[in-house]
């Protein structure tokens, strides 16, 4: 209790402080049930792959070039995302705004690139089982994407209001790591539905 | 971050919390009591974050959940008196035990829990509520309206009907084209959303809001039991939320997941099922067996023994508890030296659950017990857990498994498993608990009556079960024949159910007696130890006046109890008036980090999760334009309610769309 | 019971007292009061190899558990009642003590469970394979709600296709192989093995062995939808030459039914029946129901609901929604002239 007592003679931090706001912990909980949820959907595929008795893909290997493209607009915008979160720290809002309007704008190109090679494919998702798959899994990371571009969106808008300083900025801090979150789970997909297939 | 709290320049931004005292009727204590409570009426009761409010909500509206599964049951039990009846038809049958499932398992077995939790944590904790109020509104909402849509088609003889663990291909478009299943899948989807915000709630709040000085090893373990359930959840719950959103794909998107003629596999879907499944099973007692061990002391006259061993034979369980959900699969033709591995898991896993009751058992020894009615159904309690735990071991052993497994052994292993160590725990958590939620005591003499009609009638209709099951009789079989020598078990059972249904009518007229009549509580009826008996009963809206200091795990009984710890102090403490404010603490130390503010009462959370009900509904109906707009309407609903405020603290103080360009 | 039984009396006359034989040879009359005789009791009843170690291990396995709960049952009755100084009112008993508890508790439920693991383990080993190879394999295929069993031969003509009663030679070890046309269902004659499921898509294996003849009572104990209930089948074990005799009259094709009601009988068969129903030397040769060629060496209908007399035969065409409601047959409106045909036909089919 002595101790207790002593810290509180310290200034305490109000409201949503960074990483001592509730809501960083909560994005970090809300990171960890989406991660195992994307985790459940690669054991499933990879289950349904390893027991597959045609060709896996059935349509022949994936063409690397646009989805490796894609894969690095979305690394890059996950840098525009840290730097904007930086840019507020040491009191550039302006910066920081267009970082964010950048990242926005790369996380909008993946999801116009990956409509664009669901287009191309030649199955749909009821034409067989790596169809079913393929749509599924892209579709429930795309769906993640367009949910961080709304969240950037709303970054946009805060910034530009001037809601947040060095001082209070929780917002761009929790939506950037919900970010950084949907980058890195590509990663992953990108590993299982396109380089997997060229082990076998 | 670090230099805000260095170098403050705004005392909106932080400042040195101040301590006194606000004993009641002060000032203070007034000021606190505004800003806390919730508007009259029916906008207070659809705007209220108040986890006391929504945690009577919760227990409310699973027990009303746990009465209508009972109901389901009663029928089911008069069907199956003897043989060869047909007061059902099969598919009534179905639908009732497919729905008698779902409900006990889904909507009664943990929210009943989480109740619980969410109306104690802050009490037992130290703090004002949880780390996101409205939060848990959406939480209950979205319960709430995924255990109306799981009934939705239930009245109109369209429920699921193919068994709570729903295998596919039964479950498939092919032998299943009616909406029952589409029910089921979306709204389980729904529910698991409920959960896992939940999940979410207290698992931050176990490491953000605990009093100061109250350390991680002093916090009581329903608070260990709801952590570790939590993050179980969180976890587990994707799994089986993915199985049945891949299966309504299947049914109505034509994709083949499950599909066997499309090299889909069923077996996928029994694996995600019970991937979930096996640590579902320990979510829905662990913070039972929490309830037990914190209470059971009060009435031994000591504190727990072994308080470490049971926080870490808590955890150590469901470690284990997700490594062994083959053993629901052994009967699958999977590889011996596979099956050989889980069984071993499943026996091994009964090793923590010894700590355990070894605990109770040498509390109740070393203890003076008090026969009050919590503690009949506490010491009940611990027979049953043994008594669920051993046909567990049976079953665990794979080959005794082969055949047991689908037979009534199961049936009443589960049965013991539910009942035994979720809802006796249950019930003498309400007895004990009543006079805190409610300000009243509940009458003794019911209390006793209630809890021997309960354990009597539980014995008699669940253990022939065991023996209906040993002479071979399947599950979910609706009707059976007279040569099968399963006619006497069966007529015990019912005999039995409706013993059991008569003593949970008893506890439900001591509750209607006792809101009226009972007995004015005192704020500690029970002279129990720990912090949620040191609120009135029932707790002010604020819950603790000033914010406590808190010293050992047993702060009420401090000066009785010969430790070399230091005192708590109950009476001074954190103000923390100016607006809804509690206090955050570091994850481990529990020592004072920040100053939380508060949301206030809102209607987002409610509305969020009607439109996102109503967007499932759109779905089951396949009206899409509908649906689109309703997810429209929650994301609108999401944006409004993350919409930084000032009031919180979440952007600058002061500021109205003019940035502070070039400060730094 | 029809002449059907007589080769079941013929094959169980040399029983013993063994419940499940006495079961097969008693008249029908007297199986009423048989109601409690429990035909799937596999917790005291054993006929085979890949069932007996498990029955001991259940044996083993409820000893300890008993003695466990007697114990711990004990234990807290003692810590309930037990005599006790008298204390102030008030006192609050000690925090650090009574661990000896916990760890004398859990040391001694570990190295139980230890031994048991152990234990289950030597049995799983025991009935996963049998000591000799198979001497047969029969590939059991579920249908909602009956069985299909096939009898493999290198030559297409020695193939033997029947439903619901499946025949081993005795003493022999059996290869099951278990597959399943529409849902998940599950294999399981009790006294004589575990349970295997019947999973679409895949063909999973389980041996049997029965070491004494007489009549096994088998189950569907996988929820497979309305008629769950009513999925039983039989496995009747014989002496090898029994066996190879019933093989043998199995393989032939239904004899031509010359009498002329049976043959008005056949007509009916053909277009009413065959598009699911097969009987081989007629040119019914449905696929989605029970092969008939044999009905009539049958115990029991519709997958073990009822016993195989003309009576019942009848009574299980006209009134099928009524006895098993949601079994995928149609219920038929049959004249007193199509009775009296159709029932002459279905006896000719021995």
């Amino acid at each position: 209790m002595a101790e207790a007592l002593a810290a509180s003679e310290k200034p305490l931090p109000i409201g949503s402080a960074g990483k001592h706001s509730g809501g960083w912990w909560g994005v970090m909980a809300l990171i960890a049930t989406e991660g195992s949820l994307f985790g459940y959907l690669l054991f499933s595929y990879f289950y349904l792959a390893s027991q597959a008795e045609q060709h896996w893909p059935p349509e022949g290997l994936p063409r690397l070039l646009m989805p490796g493209i894609n894969t690095a607009l979305l690394l890059t915008s996950s840098v525009f995302v840290w730097a904007s979160e930086r840019c507020l720290r040491f009191g550039q809002p302006r910066l920081s705004l267009a970082a964010m309007a950048a990242a926005s704008l790369l996380g909008a190109a993946f999801v116009a690139i990956q409509l664009g090679e669901w287009h191309s494919k030649p199955y749909g998702p009821s034409a067989n089982l790596y169809g079913s798959l393929y749509f599924t899994i892209t579709g429930f990371h795309l769906l993640h994407v367009v949910i961080g571009l709304v969240i950037l969106a709303l970054l946009l808008i805060w910034i530009a209001l001037g809601y947040f300083d060095h001082r209070r900025h929780a917002a761009v801090t929790i939506g950037g790591l919900y970010w950084h979150f949907v980058d890195a789970v590509w990663l992953f997909v990108f590993s299982a539905l396109y380089l997997f297939p060229y082990l076998g | 971050m670090k230099d805000a709290v260095e170098t403050p320049s705004d005392r909106t931004l932080a400042r040195i919390p101040e301590v006194g005292s606000a004993p009641i009727g002060s000032d203070a204590e007034r000021h606190l009591s505004e800003l806390w409570e919730s508007a009259p009426g029916w906008r207070g009761w659809l705007s209220t974050v108040d986890h006391k409010e929504i945690g009577l909500r919760y227990l409310v509206t699973s027990f009303i959940f746990l009465l209508i599964g009972g109901g389901e049951a009663l029928i089911m039990r008069v069907q199956l008196a003897g043989p060869d009846r047909h007061l059902l038809t099969p598919e009534q049958y179905n639908q009732l035990f497919t729905m008698h499932g779902i409900t006990m398992i889904f909507l009664y077995a943990l929210p009943v829990l989480s109740g619980f939790s969410n109306y104690l944590w802050p009490l037992m904790l130290g703090s004002r509520d949880m780390a996101f109020p409205r939060l848990n509104a959406l939480s209950y909402w979205l319960f709430l309206f995924a255990g109306l849509f799981l009934y939705a088609s239930f009245p109109l003889g369209e429920g699921p009907n193919s068994g709570w663990f729903n295998y596919v291909p039964l479950a498939g478009l092919e032998y299943n084209t009616g909406p029952n299943i589409d029910v089921y899948a979306l709204g389980m989807v729904l529910l698991g959303i409920s959960t896992t915000v939940g999940a979410v709630n207290f698992i931050v709040t176990l490491f953000r809001m605990r009093a100061p000085g109250m350390s991680i090893d002093k916090v009581p373990i329903l608070v260990w039991g709801t952590l570790t359930a939590s993050v179980a959840n969180i976890f587990a719950v994707p799994s089986v939320s993915l199985a049945f959103f891949l299966l309504w794909l299947d049914r109505r998107n034509g994709t083949h997941f499950f599909d066997p003629l499309n090299d889909g596999k069923p077996m996928l879907w029994q694996h995600l099922f019970w991937m979930f499944g096996h640590p579902w099973v320990y979510v829905i007692v662990l913070p039972a067996m929490g309830i037990v061990s914190d209470a059971l002391p009060t009435f031994c006259r000591r504190p727990l023994v072994g308080y470490a061993a049971v926080a870490l034979s808590t955890m150590a369980t469901m470690l284990l508890g997700f490594g062994v959900w083959i053993h629901h699969m052994f009967a699958t033709g999977l590889p011996a030296l596979a099956i050989s591995f889980f069984g071993a898991t499943s026996l091994a896993i009964s090793i923590p659950s010894a700590v355990a009751v070894f605990a109770w058992i040498a509390t109740i020894w070393l203890g003076r017990p008090v026969f009050q009615t919590p503690f009949l159904f506490f010491a009940g309690f611990v027979l049953l857990f043994v008594m669920g735990g051993l046909s567990g071991v049976m079953t665990a052993a794979v080959p005794l498994d082969l055949q047991l497994n689908d037979t009534y052994f199961v049936v009443a292993h589960l049965h013991y498993v539910l009942l035994g160590i979720n809802v006796f725990p249950v019930v003498g958590g309400i007895y004990y608990w009543f006079p805190k939620f409610c300000g009243r005591m509940m009458n003794e003499t019911l209390g006793k009556w209630s809890f021997w009609v309960l354990f009597i009638g539980f014995n008699l209709g669940f253990f022939p079960m065991h023996v209906a099951g040993l002479l071979g009789m399947p599950r979910r079989i609706y009707t059976y024949a007279p040569n099968m020598g399963w006619n006497s078990v069966n007529l015990v059972t019912s005999i039995g159910s409706f013993v059991f249904a008569a003593g949970i009518l008893i506890f439900l007229s001591n509750i209607a007696f006792s809101l009226k009549r009972g007995a004015l509580a005192p704020q500690n009826p029970w002279d129990a130890p720990t912090l949620e008996w040191a609120v009135p009963a029932p707790p002010p809206p604020y819950n603790f006046a000033v914010i406590p200091f808190i010293a050992s795990r047993h702060p009420l009984w401090e000066d009785r109890l010969d430790t070399a710890e230091g005192r708590s102090n109950l009476q001074e403490g954190y103000l923390l008036m100016e607006g809804r404010e509690t206090l955050g603490t570091t994850a481990l130390d529990a020592v004072p980090d920040v100053i939380l503010k508060m949301p206030d009462d809102t209607y987002a959370p409610f509305f969020l999760a009607l439109f996102g009900s109503l967007g499932f509904a759109g779905l089951l109906l396949d009206w899409n334009r509908f649906t689109f707009l309703m997810t429209a309407a929650a994301g609108l609903s999401l944006a409004a309610w993350m919409w930084p405020r000032q009031k919180l603290v979440q952007r600058l103080p002061g500021v109205n769309g003019v940035t502070e360009a070039g400060r730094g | 019971m029809h002449d059907s039984g007589s080769e079941y009396r013929h094959c169980t006359a040399g029983g013993n007292a063994f419940f499940p034989l006495a079961f097969g040879s008693m008249p029908d009359t007297a199986m009423k009061a048989e109601t409690e005789a429990a035909p799937l009791n596999y917790f005291l009843h054993s006929y085979g190899p890949a069932s007996l170690p498990t029955m001991h291990l259940g044996w083993v396995f409820t000893a300890v558990v008993m003695i466990v709960l007697l114990i711990i049952a004990l234990l807290l009755a003692g810590a309930l009642f037990r005599k006790r100084t008298p204390a102030a009112a008030q006192a609050i008993g000690r925090e650090n003590e009574g661990m000896r508890w916990i760890y004398i508790g859990t040391g001694l439920s570990t190295a139980a469970l230890f031994a048991l693991a152990v234990y289950m383990l030597i049995t799983l080993n025991q009935v996963a394979q049998p000591a000799q190879p198979p001497a047969l394999t029969v590939t059991v295929t579920a249908y909602d709600w009956w069985w299909k069993i096939e009898y493999d031969d290198d030559d297409p003509a020695r193939r033997v296709v029947t439903a619901n009663e499946i025949h081993i030679p005795v003493g022999r070890p059996v290869l099951v192989k278990l597959q399943s046309a529409d849902v998940i269902h599950a294999f399981w004659a009790p006294l004589l093995a575990g349970k295997t499921q019947m999973i679409p898509g895949l063909l999973n294996r389980q041996w049997l062995q029965a070491d004494a003849e007489g009549i096994y009572r088998g189950q569907c104990v996988q929820y497979c939808g309305l008629q769950h209930a009513h999925m039983g089948f039989e496995i009747v074990a014989q002496r090898p030459e029994a066996f190879r005799a019933w093989q043998d009259a199995q393989r032939k094709a239904a004899a031509p039914a010359s009498e002329p009601n049976a043959a008005a009988g056949q007509k009916f068969f053909i277009e009413q029946c065959a598009g699911c129903h097969s009987v081989r030397g007629t040119d019914a040769a449905g696929k989605h129901a029970p092969d008939l060629t044999h009905l009539n060496s049958r115990r029991m209908l519709a997958a073990g609901l009822l016993t195989n007399t003309p009576e019942h035969r009848i009574e299980w065409t006209t009134r099928v929604q009524d006895l098993k409601p949601g079994a995928r047959m149609p219920a038929f409106a049959l004249t007193p002239g199509e009775t009296a045909a159709l029932s002459a036909f279905l006896s000719t089919l021995d």
